[in-house]
C-alpha cells in the first residue's frame, strides 16, 4: 500500500487500542463488554494485514495468539470455578474491598469502576480470548493459499473458460 | 415522528442494499453492499436501544467478517460464475 496507508494505520494504533480497552474495561457500566472490545482490538490487526501485507503478515507468532486464546478462556473456567464454595459463577469479589470489589456509594451516580466483582476480570478474559482468536482466523486466512484448495472443484464444474 | 421515519429510512436503505448484494455478479461489490447493509443494521440496532448489540454488529459485521470475505475473494475469484459481465 501506499505511504499515506501505512502512515494512517500506524497512526491509528493507539485510539483502535485505547477504544478497544475502553470497551472492554467498561463493560459493567457501558454498553460493550469482552467481545465486541476483542473484535474491535483484531480489526487493527486486519488494518495493519491490509497496510503492510504479507511480509508483515508472517512476522506475527501464532504460537503467542494460541497462548492467549487458551490463556483467556483458562481464565474464564478458572474464575467461574473460583467461586464453587456458594455456586457455580458465583460473584466471590464483590463487596470484598480488593481489586474491581469495592461497595458502590449510595444515590444516584454514573457507575464506579472498581466495582463488579469478577464481573470485569471475566470480561477481560472474554477480551484476550476474542482478540487472539479472530486475529488467529484473519491469519490463517490471510497466510493461507486458497488457489490450491478450489482449483480441483473449478475444473469439474466447468463454470471456468 | 420523526423517529417513526428514520427508522423506515434505515429499513428501506437496509432492504435495497441486501437486495443489490445479492443480484450483484461482481462479488466485491456484494461485498461492500454487505458491509453498508451491517452498518445500516448496526444504526437500527441503536435506534431500538440495543447498544450493546450495535456494537458487537459494526466491530464485527461492517469491520472484520468485510475484511475476510475481501480475503477470501483475493484467493478465489472476483466475478461470479468466473466470467466478466
Amino acid at each position: 500500500m501506499s505511504p499515506i496507508v501505512k502512515n494512517v494505520a500506524v497512526v491509528l494504533v493507539i485510539p483502535i487500542t485505547m477504544f478497544g480497552l475502553y470497551i472492554i474495561l467498561h463493560g459493567h457500566l457501558t454498553p460493550g463488554g469482552g467481545f465486541p472490545g476483542g473484535a474491535i482490538m483484531a480489526s487493527l490487526v486486519v488494518l495493519f494485514f491490509v497496510a503492510f501485507g504479507k511480509e508483515w503478515a508472517k512476522k506475527i507468532n501464532k504460537g503467542i495468539l494460541f497462548f492467549g486464546e487458551s490463556f483467556g478462556l483458562a481464565l474464564f473456567g478458572l474464575l467461574a470455578f473460583l467461586g464453587l464454595g456458594t455456586s457455580f459463577f458465583h460473584n466471590f469479589l464483590a463487596n470484598s474491598d480488593s481489586l474491581f470489589g469495592m461497595s458502590i456509594p449510595f444515590g444516584a451516580n454514573s457507575g464506579f469502576l472498581w466495582s463488579g466483582g469478577i464481573i470485569p476480570l471475566m470480561n477481560i478474559a472474554v477480551g484476550l480470548e476474542v482478540f487472539a482468536a479472530l486475529s488467529i482466523i484473519a491469519v490463517v486466512m490471510f497466510l493461507e493459499n486458497g488457489k490450491v484448495m478450489f482449483s480441483e472443484k473449478e475444473n469439474n464444474v466447468g463454470g471456468k473458460k | 415522528m420523526i423517529f417513526e421515519i428514520l427508522q423506515a429510512v434505515l429499513l428501506l436503505g437496509i432492504v435495497v442494499s441486501g437486495l443489490l448484494a445479492v443480484k450483484s455478479s461482481d462479488l466485491l461489490r456484494a461485498v461492500i453492499f454487505l458491509a453498508a447493509m451491517s452498518m445500516l443494521l448496526s444504526a437500527q440496532f441503536y435506534l431500538l436501544q440495543a447498544p450493546d448489540v450495535a456494537i458487537a454488529e459494526a466491530a464485527v459485521g461492517a469491520g472484520l467478517s468485510t475484511a475476510i470475505f475481501v480475503i477470501a475473494i483475493s484467493k478465489t475469484e472476483r466475478w461470479e460464475n468466473g466470467k466478466k459481465h
